[in-house]
């Protein structure tokens, strides 16, 4: 095969002992890589709890890692998420994919847990199992710098050893599998690092049709504002949508209280530019850079992150938002949910997060140490405890990032019905909602949106199988990374099988979330967003939902996603996508 | 959903690219929608929107000359048409040829590509948000092949290899082509004192290059320097229906809002640096202006195939500059070679793309001269023709 190396090697912690898995070309066929081959290895154990030994986590590259597709330098992780309980993943950039890529594996998946805490060192020869005791407790810096050489380290924090539900895996120092608390799975295997490093050379079928395929993407890219463009990612990574957000009054403030910020302006990402003078750093075979760090090293933060450790807490100092998000960064900290979940706890406490207080937090946090230990256990089980649910603003248990759904529609119906929990990136309807790509939508109407959001969730499902990071698609298409996978495996692909791919990946995700017992119930908003409206803009209104609409966007959904009406999985469904019916 | 079907007909209509009742518009969420429930194309179309399970679908008879133009390059590339202007490059790379009208060859191709030709001649485009994506595919495949056509004819006549099957159609397509227009519309006078007038201004000139037909559609976009601001029309936005879609962008780059400005944003900010005295611009895509700059009698050059990169021959066409540049801000973006080819002139051709035009204080000026070179260039082309015997 070209593209796939054709091994995934399992690591079991429990017996530190190691094999080796061979799917068929018709599993690479369904499921061509990432997150829908993770899926596919986690459904028949996803009934398990989160925290069971033979739980797996599943690190999972796919046909073009490695190679130079542009922004396939991708690696997704999959667990059940010990903070929602469903089904969580998270895709990571740095070196991990490509390292793992080299060193020969599709993917890795790690079984059992170990009562030592253990470090994973993995080459062409397999994984040997390290002590890593003296590394208990240590921030990630600490581990980055105890483990150099490596071509590629992924570790936890602090955070995930004392059982915080949102801890991340952070990848050489300014990557992160943040979302879904799958950091706190790795540790709870007694795995505290994975280093990486591999020589061998990808196999492509056709490198001159790779190089025509990657010729037109780059062009696309460049023609893109939100990509290449003077404002755009490359110069200010994705921070630069705060302005956006920020003009469309759909900035989410005072834990979702409101949705403009008075300060936002000072707040910005050429706010910061100006200041802290940013340099990209790019992921492998990545033309555009937005992950940007300062001179000396420090992460800047991204969008979610950047709004929400300035709006949602009322921050108005950007260089606080720095400190903030790089020390997430050092404790293993999700810094979208730890933002959630301080701004929940602010709310209900009406006690404001001053700059030392902020931080202390974060930190008590990862150390579980005095409000951090409740902190630690995520905005809703937070809020409920201190018996204000409904200031908790996540769904599915997922904390909400820095879009407010009173101000798009397709987003508010993304959000619903994303499998892992509240994202924006599973439908990417910020694309057509606020930056009119490929072209504008109307973005306080749900007219059409139902099977617009399908649509785009079949496409970005397909994008993390290959993969190819989200925001490529802000410019390119499925058509366009068609001609990619088709020259780097040989195998004739269309746009079209690429997203039936994609929609075999999500129904899947579907199945496991039905398994797990999660009905239309979950697939729903916080009830402040269809009672409470957002901020007036410069010329229009931003009025709460309209539940009745939105329940009514939701059922369509439903039946063009091909799922019952309450929101549960067809047997004929998914066997028309070649699915198993029962996880077994 | 029938009402925003209906008005992308019609917008195919008003831009003479379809006549009354032969544009079918398909739309779903978990229904079917049809602008026209009794077309003919319609069962074929409505089980190749189902097969693709697309948001929405365009079938379209186009309207002549376009109809005479994909007739005939239909029989000269029947199995895929590769015009060399910059949409079709950037976008749609190409345009796949289906052998027959079913769903089943519809479908095929569309689930490889963004537009397919079908015999009759027809054109078919799906789209993953809405109709509009369609409206945009056909579009630009109709604007493709006009130049397309037209470049080939000229080049066919210097090397002497026009057929009379390709005499016959360049006659019928010419007999179709609406006359230029001499008359320039009174647009507002400037200087503008604030942003509101000068955005009332870009609405009003937007229209005006809407209706003279000196854009592909209503592709094209405008700008106006105001202080330390550029006013600048949205990505993807209407040139004729502005009202919303302009976006404030400080030259200081204090602000990101203008992510969703013109992917010239660029450009535009680098022609203002290039030409202080320039106040406003207008860009469109002018037919005979992009075919012009794509003519070249340089036999054996070196850069063909990549003249919108490399060209190096200093050329004008229509009394203005022609320069490579792909559309953005790569390495080889026109935001490099636009700006000082407009440092000391009021239009330029970016090469197979279209023409920027500027003005010192309003848009009259930039509207006179994107339609006065557009003019000339047509003198030229059909000057051309008739001297190479055509």
């Amino acid at each position: 095969m070209h593209g796939w190396t054709g091994s995934i090697l399992i690591a079991d912690l429990t017996t530190r002992t190691q094999g080796v898995l061979h799917p068929s070309e018709e599993t690479f066929r369904l499921f061509p890589g990432g997150r829908s081959l993770a899926g596919h290895l986690l459904r028949p154990r996803v009934g398990l709890p989160w925290n069971h030994p033979d739980m797996p986590v599943i690190f999972m590259t796919g046909s073009l890692t490695g190679t130079a597709a542009p922004c396939s330098g991708r690696c997704h992780v999959a667990s059940r998420s010990p903070l929602t309980g469903a089904p969580g993943d998270a895709s990571t950039g740095g070196n991990l994919g490509p390292a793992l890529k080299a060193a020969g594996w599709d993917g890795l998946m790690l079984t059992g847990a170990s009562d030592a805490l253990l470090g994973l060192e993995i080459t062409s020869d397999g994984v040997r199992f390290v002590e890593a005791g003296a590394l208990r407790g240590a921030d990630t810096e600490a581990v980055f710098t105890a483990l150099p050489g490596w071509d590629s380290v992924a570790c936890v924090g602090p955070a995930a050893e004392n059982g915080v539900l949102s801890a991340s895996i952070v990848v050489d120092r300014l990557h992160a599998a943040e979302r879904c608390g799958l950091g706190l799975c790795l540790a709870t295997k007694g795995c505290k690092f994975l280093a990486v490093s591999g020589e061998r050379p990808m196999s492509v079928a056709d490198p001159g049709g790779l190089a025509a395929a990657n010729h037109d993407i780059l062009r696309l890219f460049n023609a893109s504002p939100a990509l290449r463009g003077p404002l755009g990612f490359h110069r200010f990574g994705t921070a630069a949508l705060c302005d956006l957000t920020a003009a469309r009054s759909m900035m989410p403030t005072d834990n979702f209280r409101h949705t403009r910020f008075e300060q936002a302006g000072g707040c910005n990402a050429p706010a910061l530019a100006a200041r802290l003078l940013p340099a990209s750093a790019p992921c492998p075979s990545c033309p555009v850079g937005c992950v940007q760090r300062t001179g000396d090293g420090r992460l800047l933060p991204g969008f979610d992150a950047l709004s929400h450790f300035t709006a949602l807490i009322r921050n108005p100092d950007p260089v606080l938002a720095v400190e903030a998000v790089n020390l997430c960064a050092r404790l293993g900290l999700d810094p979208v949910s730890a933002a959630v979940s301080l701004a929940s706890f602010a709310e209900i406490t009406g006690r404001a997060l001053g700059p030392e207080r902020l931080l202390g937090l974060l930190e008590d946090t990862a150390l579980g140490r005095g409000d951090g230990r409740l902190l630690g256990r995520g905005a809703r089980r937070l809020a409920e405890e201190l018996g204000k649910p409904d200031a908790a603003m996540t769904i599915k248990g997922l904390e909400i990032p820095a879009c407010d759904p009173r101000g798009a529609y397709g987003l508010a119906l993304a959000y619903a019905v994303s499998t892992r929990g509240a994202c924006h990136q599973r439908a990417l309807p910020l694309a057509h909602e606020l930056l009119r790509k490929p072209v504008a939508t109307d973005r306080f109407s749900f007219l059409g949106k139902a099977r617009i959001i399908k649509l785009a969730e079949d496409q970005m499902a397909a994008a993390d199988s290959l993969p190819a990071c989200a925001p490529a698609f802000l410019a390119a298409g499925l058509e366009e990374y068609a001609r990619a996978f088709t020259a780097v495996t040989g195998l004739s692909v269309a746009a079209g099988d690429l997203a039936l791919a994609g929609e075999r990946c999500v129904y899947q995700e579907r199945l496991m979330l039905a398994e797990l017992g999660f009905t239309a119930q979950d697939d729903d908003l916080p009830e402040r967003f269809f009672r409470e409206p957002g901020d007036q803009g410069e010329d229009f209104e931003v009025p709460p939902l309209d539940r009745e609409e939105f329940l009514a966007a939701r059922a369509r959904y439903y039946r063009v996603r091909g799922l019952d009406d309450n929101g549960l999985p067809r047997r004929d469904t998914a066997e028309a996508l070649g699915l198993a019916w029962t996880a077994s | 959903m029938d009402r925003i079907l209906k008005s992308f007909a019609a917008r195919l209509a008003a831009a003479g690219l379809a006549g009354p009742g032969d544009a079918l518009f398909l739309g779903q969420d978990d229904a079917v929608a049809c602008n026209e429930p009794g077309h003919p194309d319609r069962d074929v179309a409505e089980a190749a929107l189902r097969a693709l399970q697309a948001s929405a679908l365009v079938c379209v008879r186009p309207a002549e000359p376009y109809r005479t133009i994909l007739d005939f390059l239909l029989t000269r590339h029947p199995e895929i048409i590769t015009p060399g202007d910059c949409e079709t490059r950037l976008f749609l790379h190409d345009l796949p040829v289906a052998r027959d009208f079913s769903a089943e060859a519809m479908t095929g191709a569309l689930r490889r590509r963004k537009g397919v030709i079908l015999p009759g001649p027809r054109l078919a485009a799906p789209g993953s948000v809405g109709p509009e994506q369609a409206f945009v595919t056909v579009s630009s495949m109709c604007f493709a092949a006009f130049v397309l056509f037209f470049e080939e004819y000229l080049d066919d006549l210097r090397h002497g290899r026009t057929t009379p099957e390709q005499r016959e159609a360049f006659a019928r397509a010419v007999s179709h082509l609406p006359g230029a227009r001499a008359d320039r519309p009174a647009l507002a006078r400037g200087p503008f004192q604030d942003a509101a007038q000068a955005r009332r201004a870009m609405l009003e000139a937007g229209r005006a290059t809407v209706a003279f037909g000196l854009v592909d559609s209503y592709f094209g976009n405008i700008s106006c320097k105001l202080g330390g601001v550029v006013h600048i029309s949205q990505t993807g936005s209407s040139l004729d229906e502005l009202a919303g879609c302009i976006d404030a962008c400080p030259l200081d780059g204090s602000s990101c809002a203008g992510l969703t400005a013109s992917s010239e944003l660029a450009a535009h900010a680098g022609i203002y640096a290039a030409d202080p005295t320039a106040a406003c611009i207008l860009h469109g895509h002018p037919r005979f202006a992009v075919i012009l700059s794509l003519d070249c009698d340089l036999p054996d050059c070196p850069n063909r195939g990549r003249c919108h990169l490399d060209c190096p021959r200093p050329r004008r066409a229509g009394g203005a500059p022609v320069v490579p540049g792909e559309v953005g801000t790569g390495p080889r973006g026109l935001c490099h070679t636009l700006p000082p080819a407009l440092a000391s002139e009021r239009a330029a051709i970016v090469l197979g793309h279209g023409l920027f035009a500027t003005g010192r204080t309003d848009f009259n000026e930039a509207f006179a001269h994107l339609a006065d070179t557009e003019n000339a260039c047509r003198e030229e082309y059909f000057r051309r023709v008739r001297d190479l015997g055509g």
